[in-house]
């Protein structure tokens, strides 16, 4: 019994069994059968060895490879045969073997000692993509096998298609949302915060005030205010700007503050006895201190930018913009556009959020969050 | 690029738990002046802003305002640019308590609440808020127990929940909507369902926090008892957890409320307070807008103190009152 207590036996088990019976109820009639012979021999090979325990004891990556060219194999197969009629126990099947496959492979991923580098960097990245594989694969396959309509959810692979055959309005609608209503509200209301919050952190009076107001407001639902200034600012994107530079600047202004009174008195009484100016002790000691707080706001308000950019186009807009086809395009049932816009509204929210994390790395490389990883 | 994909997304730097929800009271003087440094900054704003409808007026009728007559005109317009405080006040006074006590469609005489008060608007909100809220902390809860325990759903899940939060469900919203409708699921749910979208991940980052706050020595006292994993978690972790629970829950029913709020946009929702809003910007209410705002803005400062209170007790009778 010692072999089943290995890191995924029982799963290697549960993926043998699963691909028989997916051969079994028919896999080798349908038509990709070179993919599947070679699936079921690797599988096999796999399978006996690892039982064996003779892959335990070869280099880790060839284990982690063998089972990525397994998975590889039974995605595309299953994509393959999914239209097929009658499929419904083969795609059960290898719904179950592909996702025990994705388990299998996480389980040894996380088994594998941590390293640095651009290994390291490849070994955090290949869990959640393999995670994201495996869903996209089973929304497509879900929409194959149960012939999802259309107007209800779009296949990954058509809302792709849609992408790539309207990239000049996504451009446009991303350009006119992100880069004018997204990007400048968001400069704008950062730049403001952090300046009032210098002014402020003059007075311990005007902080005691304003952090407690500032915390309240910024848990408002100031996305209501979206309408007021569609109605103040027009329906272009300076009223997108401003809705952004209203929900960005309390929790901006509030992490600002918060980080500025961050130092310790003794460091304080440091930079004091040095005889430093306000704004020697500010550049050298508490602006620094204060950088970790500064990108907390930062990310916060990169995720809102986004979100009142787009909802504030709801309110009313030119005909261009992704919070309009969203809108529109819902109306007239074509889906898969809707998706295809929110696709870029999440790469382009991921990447800012992540251009911000990475800045931040190199800022706060001393913050104890950000070594030792 | 490694601690993004590990990090700890939207939450305090420092993870420590937050900062404590009672104003002391030494802070309650700055805390009144700012306050009304803001309100009279309000009242000054109103004069330009809705001086130029005034003007229009006196010029159409051939009169020339004083300066005190154009101030008194600017503070009650009936469709001013921007209202003055005290008809905000004024205006949520009549759509709840005069509307439900004396309207012809009130609760003093039909016995149902009435479809112009802010108190059933609010309720639709908030019952929508309350399911998605309770929904999306049991997941969240749920996620980060999983998390803390297998390495493989840390590896895999962690990141794809921060993936997520980068993705503008706001503007999701108006599918997932149209689409359930589309398939016969209509009213409380679909709404419910994006609060919950919005409130799981403030709890699953802070109870993944939380849940990994007890350190190596309380750790191992449980290991030399002899602790099974369940107790573990039962009379360490879970304890030790209580006070990030609680902070991320104020955060997540704030959310819930803003998701509410936006999934009434889309459909032109007939009840709720998005779409008193939606309805207002349609026919240049304003009076109506802001009442609704602030209507939300009550709604979600007293959700929050609840939480407070409720955080208060817990940890009080557990011993780690603040």
């Amino acid at each position: 019994m010692t072999v089943l207590q290995q890191t995924g036996a029982l799963q290697a088990l549960g993926v043998a069994l699963a691909t028989t019976v997916a051969l079994l109820a028919g896999g080798i009639a349908q038509a990709p059968a070179q993919v599947m012979l070679a699936l079921t021999a690797s599988c096999g090979v796999f399978v006996i060895n690892y039982l064996l325990g003779w892959v335990q004891r070869g280099p880790a990556y060839l284990n982690l490879l063998v089972l990525l060219v397994i998975f590889t194999n039974l995605w595309i197969a299953a994509l393959a045969l999914s239209a097929a009629p009658d499929a419904a126990l083969w795609v059960g099947a290898s719904t179950v073997a592909i996702w025990l496959l994705a388990w299998w492979l996480v389980a040894q991923l996380a088994d594998l000692p941590s390293r640095k580098g651009v290994l390291g960097l490849g070994q955090a990245l290949l869990a959640p993509f393999l995670f994201g594989a495996t869903l996209l694969w089973l929304w497509e396959l879900t929409v194959r096998a149960l012939d999802v309509p259309r107007v209800i959810l779009p296949a990954p692979s058509a809302i792709w298609d849609r992408i790539l055959r309207s990239t000049d309005i996504l451009w446009i609608d991303f350009v006119q949302t992100f880069v004018k209503g997204a990007l400048s509200g968001y400069a704008i209301g950062v730049g403001a915060a952090l300046v009032f919050a210098l002014a402020v952190d003059r007075s311990d009076f005007l902080r005691r005030g304003l952090l407690p107001v500032g915390n309240f407001l910024a848990a408002l639902p100031i996305i209501g205010t979206a309408p007021i200034m569609v109605m103040w600012f027009g329906f272009d994107w300076p009223s997108k700007a401003a809705v952004v530079v209203a929900m960005v600047f309390f929790p901006m202004l509030v992490n600002t503050v918060q980080g500025l009174a961050a130092t310790e008195a003794m460091q304080r009484d440091l930079m004091r006895t040095y005889n430093a100016s306000w704004s020697q002790s500010l550049i050298k000691l508490r602006l620094p201190a204060a950088m970790p707080f500064i990108f907390n706001g930062l990310k916060i308000a990169s995720t809102l930018a986004l979100i009142g950019a787009i909802v504030a186009e709801f309110f009313g807009s030119p005909t261009r913009g992704m919070g309009f086809r969203i809108s529109t395009e819902v109306g007239r049932l074509q889906l898969d556009m809707v998706w295809a816009e929110i696709a870029v509204a999440a790469l382009a929210g991921s990447l800012f959020y992540g251009v911000i994390a990475l800045v931040e790395r190199g800022v706060t490389f001393w913050h104890p969050s950000q070594r030792g990883r | 690029m490694l601690q993004i994909l590990r990090g700890e997304g939207p939450q305090g730097p420092g993870g420590s738990a937050p900062p404590a929800s009672v104003i002391p009271m030494r802070n309650i003087f700055p805390v009144l002046a700012v306050t009304a440094f803001l309100i009279a900054l309000w009242y000054a704003a109103v004069i330009p802003m809705n001086a130029q409808w005034t003007q229009d007026q006196a010029r159409r009728a051939g009169q020339d305002l004083s300066f005190a007559e154009l101030v008194t005109d600017t503070m009650s317009q009936a469709r001013p640019r921007l209202p003055a405080p005290h008809q905000v006040a004024q205006e949520l006074w009549n759509s709840t308590v005069v509307e439900e006590m004396t309207g012809r469609r009130g609760f003093m005489n039909t016995g149902s609440l009435s479809n112009r008060s802010l108190i059933y608007h609010g309720w639709v909100t908030l019952s929508a808020t309350l399911l998605g809220f309770a929904i999306g902390s049991a997941l969240g809860i749920t996620l980060a127990i999983g998390i803390v325990h297998n390495r493989a759903m840390d590896a895999s899940v962690m990141p794809w929940a921060i993936a997520s939060q980068t993705i503008p469900i706001l503007a999701i919203a108006p599918m997932i909507i149209v689409v359930l409708n589309a398939i016969g699921i209509t009213g409380l749910i679909p709404k419910a369902i994006i609060s919950t979208y919005l409130s799981f991940f403030p709890v699953v980052v802070g109870m993944v926090k939380g849940l990994r706050a007890p350190d190596q020595m309380q750790l191992d006292l449980m290991k030399t008892y002899s602790a099974s994993g369940g107790q573990v978690f039962a009379k360490l972790r879970w304890p030790s957890a209580m006070p990030y629970l609680f902070a991320s829950l104020k955060v997540a029913i704030a959310a819930a409320l803003v998701g509410a709020i936006v999934a009434e946009l889309p459909t032109g929702a007939s009840a709720g307070l998005g779409a008193r809003l939606l309805s207002g910007s349609y026919f240049g209410q304003t009076l109506q807008i802001w009442s609704a705002l602030f209507a939300a803005a009550i709604l979600a400062a007293s959700m929050v103190a609840l939480i407070g209170l409720v955080q208060r007790i817990a940890l009080k009778r557990m011993g780690m009152a603040a």
